[in-house]
């Protein structure tokens, strides 16, 4: 299981075929186990790695550290559920250290995350600090470098 | 051209020295754009970054000397401490190693320091392309033992009790194999390990590709019973460690062979570079987690490939190590450099005749797998292509 996710992290337009050829197992066998970690959303979905810096329309992403104060019986979960609902929301993890939750924004400008900082999701009962750091470069992302590929200067034909 | 003058005349040695068939087939692929290479022996991953950060933190510091002719002992130490846990066998970091330039360097000073005039070395073949050559260039007498792609290339007992002569003094193994990519039973090795004890001979053991085993754990021929006495093992960091341009090698092996390589290494390297050696040092503390990422890319590019060349119809064994595949292309009724230099001239894709690691390679191509999935596929395409217009007669031996 392990193997073929991290295959499909790496590249999720592998077929289940090609996945199977790589780790010498069986097609059928590799295909019912993506089936099953597709059906317990281990295996959540298949989208690309984007580097919005290299394109006309970049997006501009923001960490914010969100101090929160925890509920009975729910402890951060409930807030939690409540900033994961928002679209400018891009991911969301709790935290150990000095703040609760780190929420990672994304939106078309500066201003618009500021607005959603300041009118989405500072206002959510239970939240009692947001400090923002705005994204300015982007030197490696989700396990990629963003640096154009150098020639390695391997010669074609080496004992 | 020869004036008459000796001041330039070459020794006999060199002169009898075959040029590598390896070097014969670069200088064809030199100057082509867009060829895809099936063509080099080495990794196509960078160093881990911890071993690059490690050695310019040292340069920083003024790491910059000489070191001890045997090496750095930290780096002995840290390579005792390696071969003991992997494989049970146990040196002296103080004189039972010593740190080479590669095992090409390792490799030429054993044969030096062993080898007497007229002593004869069995080399199984096909074989790593320096073997015959060091056994020669230290005057002794190489021995080819073929091999055959009925026995995935394993040597046969029978065959190498076959050429041993009173003037044979050992074996030189190199297991996982380049350019076959066999690898060796346990049970295998022992057979052999038996042999050279029955006739007293030394072995040679490059085990540089030990890393790089994909099915089943490797067999350290010192660790085989009553091998370590009669063994000089060779390893180094370029392949599993993906080091090949820092040149480090290592021989481990009993004292006297040891302090013999010592001298000559003290006259002719000195010392390895040391920046070398202290990446060497971070290799084997830190970056085991590395190493394993690797080997397992390369298992997988092992299986897309092996699979692919079977099935365009270049039939290949399942090789088991190193990160070659050594397909047959007898069916064709070309010879490896007839094959190899249509498949380079007509579908750009470079990849070394077999001949270039001993006769015993005729009928085969060496295919590196080191090169990115993409490039495999499309080198796979290619080949078939090729081998299409092979069969329908629009290509023949001369449209090279």
């Amino acid at each position: 299981m392990r193997e073929i996710l991290e295959l499909l992290e790496h590249d999720a337009r592998l077929t289940p075929e090609e996945v199977a050829v790589r780790l010498g197992k069986d097609a059928t066998q590799v295909r019912e186990a993506i089936a099953q970690l597709e059906a317990n959303k281990a295996l959540m979905g298949y989208s690309a790695v984007v580097n919005w810096e290299k394109t006309d329309s970049p997006k501009v992403y923001a960490f914010i550290a969100v101090g929160a104060t925890p509920e009975h019986g729910k402890g951060f979960d409930a807030i939690a559920e409540h900033v994961r609902g928002f679209d400018e929301v891009h991911s969301v993890y709790l935290m150990s250290g000095s703040f609760d939750l780190q929420v990672v924004v994304e939106g078309d400008d500066f201003r618009e995350i500021a607005r959603f900082v300041a009118e989405k999701l500072a206002p959510i009962p239970g939240v009692s600090s947001t400090a923002t750091s705005f994204v300015l470069k982007t030197y490696k992302l989700e396990g990629r470098s963003t640096a154009d590929r150098e020639s390695n200067g391997r010669l074609a034909v080496t004992p | 051209m020869n004036s008459g003058s000796q001041t330039l005349e070459i020794s006999q040695i060199a002169t009898d020295l075959p040029a590598s068939g390896i070097r014969e087939f670069f200088d064809l692929v030199i100057g082509m754009d867009d060829v895809i290479s099936l063509g080099v022996g080495e990794p196509d991953f960078a160093t881990p970054w911890k071993i690059c950060d490690a050695v310019v933190d040292s340069l920083r510091r003024g790491m910059t000397s000489y070191t001890s002719n045997h090496g750095l002992l930290e780096l002995r130490e840290a390579i005792a401490d390696d071969v003991r846990t992997r494989y049970a066998v146990e040196y002296d970091p103080g004189c039972e190693v010593l740190i080479t330039m590669g095992v090409s360097e390792a490799m030429d000073i054993a044969m030096r320091a062993w080898l007497n005039p007229g002593d004869q070395v069995l080399v199984p073949e096909p074989c790593y392309v320096s073997y015959q050559p060091c056994v020669a260039m230290a005057g002794g007498e190489p021995v080819g033992v073929p091999t055959y792609i009925e026995n995935d290339f394993r040597p046969r007992p029978e065959d190498i009790q076959a050429a041993i002569t009173d003037r044979t003094r050992g074996i030189i193994l190199g297991y996982p194999n380049n350019p076959t990519g066999t690898v060796m039973s346990r049970d295998e090795l022992n057979e052999i390990a038996q042999i050279a004890q029955a006739h007293d001979l030394f072995v040679v053991s490059d085990e540089i590709y030990a890393h790089l085993t994909y099915d089943g754990e490797h067999t350290c021929f010192p660790s085989l019973p009553g091998a370590r006495e009669r063994t000089l093992l060779l390893n180094g960091f370029s392949k599993a460690y993906a080091m090949t341009g820092w040149r480090i090698g290592y021989a481990c092996g009993p004292r006297e062979i040891i302090d013999a390589m010592v001298r000559i290494h003290a006259y002719t390297a000195l010392s390895a570079p040391i920046s070398g050696q202290i990446g060497a040092i971070e290799g084997l503390r830190n970056c085991e987690r590395e190493m394993r990422d690797m080997v397992r890319d390369y298992d997988q590019r092992r299986r897309v490939f092996i699979k692919g060349l079977n099935d365009i119809g270049l039939p290949c064994f399942e090789a088991k190590g190193a990160f070659y595949a050594f397909p047959s292309i007898r069916h064709t009724g070309l010879t490896s450099k007839q094959f190899s230099r249509l498949l380079l001239y007509q579908e750009k894709v470079a990849a070394v005749p077999g001949t270039a690691f001993g006769p015993a390679g005729e009928g085969h191509l060496r295919c590196t797998y080191a090169t990115s999935m993409a490039q495999l596929k499309e080198a796979l395409k290619r080949m078939e292509r090729l081998l299409g217009r092979l069969k329908a007669g629009e290509i023949t031996v001369g449209d090279e």
